[in-house]
C-alpha cells in the first residue's frame, strides 16, 4: 500500500475510522465483509489475446493478455509459460513513480500469479508445440490506472477474466486458433485487519490504517491455493482460519456472479 | 435574466466596457480565456471563473491543512495546492520550544489556520493565533475543488448552514477545498453525500432549493 | 517498406471504407482517473488512451524553476497494447514521443503562473492502432485543461500521409505501415500555430501542402470533440 507523505492519517482520524468498524460499520457504509461495485468490462482491448478491465469502486485495472511462442524452461520442458506482471502506473497514485516495479508491484504481482497457477486454473501441458524446444508463452500484463485499495483482488479479478477469454492463435502455425483450456476460477479474498474486526476490500485509506493484511485465494474445489500475509502486524490463527472462511464464502460468491 | 457563457481556453472574451482581471491573457488588445470555466461580470471587472484549478495560496485565506512534515522549529503543511506551506513554532497559541514540534503536531494531523503571507513565487506561511483557529480534533475531512467552495458555503453561507442543520454535523469549510466534518457516521455520510452534489451540480439553477428537499427526504429515510 | 498491399480501393476509397478526408470515430471522456488532479479517456479509432494531469511542486528543490513551471510529459505503453508484447519501460520511440509532447503542451501552459511547479502529465498507452501520439497530445490537452491549469489554448492533433498515390486524412495501421508518408501535426486552434510536426516518408511539396490543409479543415471537428468532453462532466446548464 503506499505509505508516504501523501497517505499519512492523522491519529484522529484513525480512531474515528476504528470505532466505527468495531460497531459493524465503515465509514462509507458498507458492512465489514460488503465490497464496493465490481464492473468488469471483457474484452476491454479487443487486439489482444484476451483483456478484460475491472473497477473496484475507484480502483482501476486493465489486464491484457499477449500469446507468443517460446522456449520452454529448462526443467518444464513440456509445459507452456505464464508470465504475469503488475505494473503500477505513475498516474494511479501520487507518490508512484516512473522506472523498474517497486518491491510492492513485485509482491502483488507474484501473489496474484501464485493464486492462478497453483490452482491449475490453466493446462500447460496444452500449450506445448515442440517439447523442450517451442510452446506457447502467455504474457499477463496488468496496469493499475487507479488505486483506492484492494489491488491484489482487483488483479486477480482481471486476469482470471482475460485468460477466461483468451485465444491461442494457432493460425499462427497453419493450425487453427483455439481457446486456451480453463480449469478453474481462482478468486482472491483480501482482508485487512483493523482493530481488532477483519475487512474485505478496504479502500486506500482503510489500508492505511489497518495492521494487518491476509490474502487468501479459494478456487470452486474449495482448496486454498495461495495466502499471503503481508504488511508489519499479527493475526491469530483463528483470525486466520475466519479469513479463509470469509474469502471461501466470498469466492462463491462472486464466481457465482461473474464466471457462470 | 443574464446568461453566463462558458468559455475554453484560447476563446476570445468579449470584455466590453469591463476591467479584466482574473483567468485571461491579452494577446493584440483583445482578451482570451485561459481555462475551462464561465464569464462572470461584476459592475467593474470581468473575470473567467475556472470549473476547476489548483489552489493558490493567498494571504487572509482561512484554510484546512495537513501536517505532513515536522523540522526543529517549522511544519510542512499540504494545503491542497501544488504549493506546501509552512507553519512556524511562534505562530501557534502554545509555548513550544525548538525540535520538540511533534508534541504539539504531529504527522497527519489537520488544523483550520489563516494564511499570514504569501508571495509571487507562491511561498506562504500560516498561523493559528487568530479567532477559532485551531488543531481539528475530531471529525472527517474530504475534498472539492477549490472553485466550488464559494458555492459550497452558499450566498452569506446559506447552503452549508442548510447542509448543517439537515443533516445535525458540525462543518467548516477551509477556502483551499479542504473540509471538516464531525458528527454521527450516518449523518457525516449524509452531509458529504449533500456537499459532492454541490460541487458537481454548482451551476445548476435552483440547487439551493433542491438540495433542500434532498435532504428533507435523506432524514425522512433514517 | 515494400508491399503489393492496395491501399485505395478502385471506387476511391480506403481500406477500411472511408472516404480520403474522413476520419476515424473519436470519442473522449475527462475525469476517469480520481486520484488524478485531471484526466481524459480518448478512443480514436481502435486506439485507447488515458492521459491524467498531477500538479505539484518540483522535486527536488533544485530542479525547481523560481519563475516559472516545468512540464513532463511520459509516453508509456501497456504491454498488450500492440501486436507483439511490448516490455514495459521506455524505448527510444516512447522517449521521442514523450519529448515532442511535452514540447507541444509547453507551449501552450501558463507556465509563468506557477512558479516552482512542475506539470506531469502520465499517458498510458492501452492500446495502439496508428497515430498514438496525436491521439495522445489531443487527450492529454484535455485533461491539462480538466486540471484546471491555465493554458493559452487547447492543442489539437492530427494525421495525413500518403497511400496508394493519394493524400489520406487520419492514417489506418496499413496505411502507416505500407503508405508512402506520414505527417503528425499538431495546432492551438485560436491561431493556427503549428505546435507539433513531424514527417516520415516521402511526398511532393505539393502534397505536403494537400495534407496540411487536409488536416486544418479537420481541427475543428476534434476540437469540437474536446470542448464536448469537458463539457459534460460538468453537467452544465446555460442560463444560470
Amino acid at each position: 500500500m503506499p505509505m508516504d507523505s501523501n497517505a499519512v492519517i492523522s491519529e484522529i482520524r484513525k480512531n474515528f475510522m476504528l470505532e466505527s468498524i468495531k460497531n459493524g460499520k465503515r465509514l462509507d457504509g458498507r458492512p465489514l465483509d460488503e465490497y464496493r461495485e465490481i464492473k468488469i468490462t471483457e474484452n476491454f482491448i479487443p487486439k489482444s489475446a484476451g483483456s478484460a478491465m475491472v473497477e473496484l469502486g475507484n480502483t482501476k485495472v486493465v489486464a491484457g493478455l499477449k500469446i507468443e511462442q517460446g522456449e520452454p524452461f529448462d526443467d518444464t520442458p513440456d509445459n507452456g509459460v505464464m508470465l504475469l506482471n503488475i505494473e503500477l502506473l505513475p498516474m494511479a497514485f501520487p507518490t508512484f513513480e516512473s522506472g523498474p516495479p517497486s518491491e510492492q508491484a513485485i509482491e502483488y504481482s507474484r501473489v496474484v500469479d501464485r493464486g492462478i497457477r497453483e490452482s491449475k486454473m490453466i493446462d500447460t501441458s496444452k500449450l506445448v508445440i515442440e517439447s523442450g524446444k517451442n510452446v506457447w508463452m502467455i504474457f499477463v500484463d496488468i496496469d493499475v490506472l487507479n488505486y483506492d485499495g484492494n489491488i491484489i483482488d482487483a488483479c486477480t479479478l482481471a486476469a482470471v477474466t482475460a485468460l477466461k477469454n483468451a485465444v491461442i492463435p494457432g493460425s499462427k502455425l497453419g493450425e487453427k486458433d483455439f481457446k486456451l483450456p480453463v480449469n478453474a476460477t481462482p478468486v482472491a479474498v483480501t482482508m485487512w485487519k483493523l482493530g481488532d474486526e477483519l475487512i474485505c476490500d478496504a479502500s486506500l485509506e482503510e489500508e492505511q490504517v489497518s495492521t494487518g493484511r491476509i490474502t487468501v485465494t479459494i478456487s470452486e474445489d474449495n482448496n486454498i491455493h495461495a495466502m499471503q500475509k503481508g504488511e508489519i502486524g499479527e493475526f491469530s490463527l483463528e483470525e486466520i482460519q475466519k479469513a479463509i472462511k470469509t474469502s471461501s464464502n466470498i469466492g462463491n460468491k462472486l464466481r457465482e456472479k461473474y464466471f457462470r | 435574466m443574464e446568461t453566463k457563457q462558458i468559455v475554453y481556453p484560447g476563446d476570445r472574451v468579449d470584455v466590453d466596457d469591463l476591467k479584466p482581471r482574473n483567468g485571461m491573457y491579452e494577446n493584440n488588445s483583445e482578451y482570451f480565456s485561459e481555462y475551462f470555466g464561465v464569464v462572470q461580470k461584476s459592475e467593474k471587472f470581468i473575470d473567467i471563473a475556472p470549473f476547476n484549478s489548483p489552489y493558490l495560496p493567498r494571504a487572509n485565506d482561512k484554510i484546512i491543512g495537513k501536517i505532513m512534515d515536522i523540522g526543529a522549529t517549522m511544519w510542512t503543511v499540504d494545503i491542497n495546492s501544488p504549493y506546501y506551506s509552512l507553519l512556524h513554532m511562534n505562530d501557534t497559541p502554545w509555548h513550544v520550544s525548538s525540535g520538540d514540534l511533534g508534541r504539539y503536531l504531529n504527522i497527519g494531523d489537520y488544523i483550520y489556520a489563516k494564511i499570514s503571507v504569501s508571495n509571487e513565487i507562491k511561498e506562504s506561511w500560516l498561523t493559528l493565533r487568530d479567532n477559532g483557529l485551531k488543531k481539528l480534533e475530531v471529525g472527517r475531512i474530504i475534498s472539492v475543488k477549490p472553485p466550488k467552495v464559494p458555492r459550497v458555503i452558499g450566498k452569506g453561507g446559506n447552503m452549508i448552514n442548510l447542509i448543517k442543520n439537515e443533516t445535525d454535523t458540525r462543518v467548516i469549510v477551509g477556502q483551499n477545498g479542504f473540509i471538516w466534518i464531525d458528527g454521527d457516521v450516518d449523518n457525516v455520510n449524509n452531509a458529504i453525500t449533500a456537499i459532492k452534489i454541490v460541487e458537481k451540480e454548482a451551476h445548476i439553477i435552483g440547487l439551493t432549493d433542491r438540495m433542500s428537499e434532498y435532504l428533507k427526504k435523506l432524514k425522512g429515510e433514517n | 517498406m515494400e508491399s503489393n498491399i492496395k491501399l485505395i480501393t478502385d471506387d476511391g476509397l480506403r481500406l477500411d471504407g472511408r472516404a480520403l478526408n474522413e476520419m476515424r470515430p473519436i470519442k473522449i471522456q475527462t475525469g476517469v482517473v480520481e486520484k488524478a488532479d485531471g484526466s481524459a479517456y480518448i478512443e480514436w479509432g481502435a486506439n485507447k488512451i488515458i492521459a491524467a494531469v498531477y500538479v505539484r511542486e518540483a522535486y527536488p528543490k533544485h530542479a525547481q524553476n523560481i519563475d516559472r513551471a516545468i512540464v513532463k510529459a511520459r509516453y508509456n505503453m501497456s504491454g498488450y497494447s500492440v501486436e507483439e508484447r511490448k516490455r514495459p519501460g521506455p524505448d527510444r520511440r516512447t522517449m521521442e514521443i514523450s519529448k515532442v509532447v511535452t514540447e507541444a503542451l509547453e507551449s501552450t501552459i501558463v507556465l509563468e503562473k506557477l512558479p516552482r511547479a512542475e506539470v506531469d502529465v502520465f499517458i498510458q498507452v492501452l492500446e495502439a492502432d496508428a497515430g498514438t501520439r496525436i491521439a495522445s497530445l489531443t487527450t492529454a490537452s484535455v485533461a491539462v485543461a480538466d486540471a484546471g491549469v491555465p493554458m493559452r489554448d487547447m492543442v489539437v492533433g492530427c494525421t495525413a500521409g500518403k497511400a496508394g498515390g493519394k493524400i489520406v486524412l487520419d492514417l489506418s495501421k496499413d496505411e502507416d505501415n505500407f503508405g508512402e508518408a506520414d505527417i503528425p501535426m499538431a495546432i492551438l486552434p485560436r491561431t493556427k500555430k503549428i505546435v507539433l510536426l513531424q514527417l516520415d516518408g516521402n511526398v511532393s511539396q505539393e502534397e505536403f501542402d494537400e495534407a496540411t490543409s487536409m488536416m486544418m479543415n479537420a481541427i475543428p471537428r476534434i476540437s469540437e470533440i474536446q470542448r464536448n468532453a469537458l463539457m459534460s462532466k460538468y453537467n452544465v446548464e446555460e442560463g444560470e
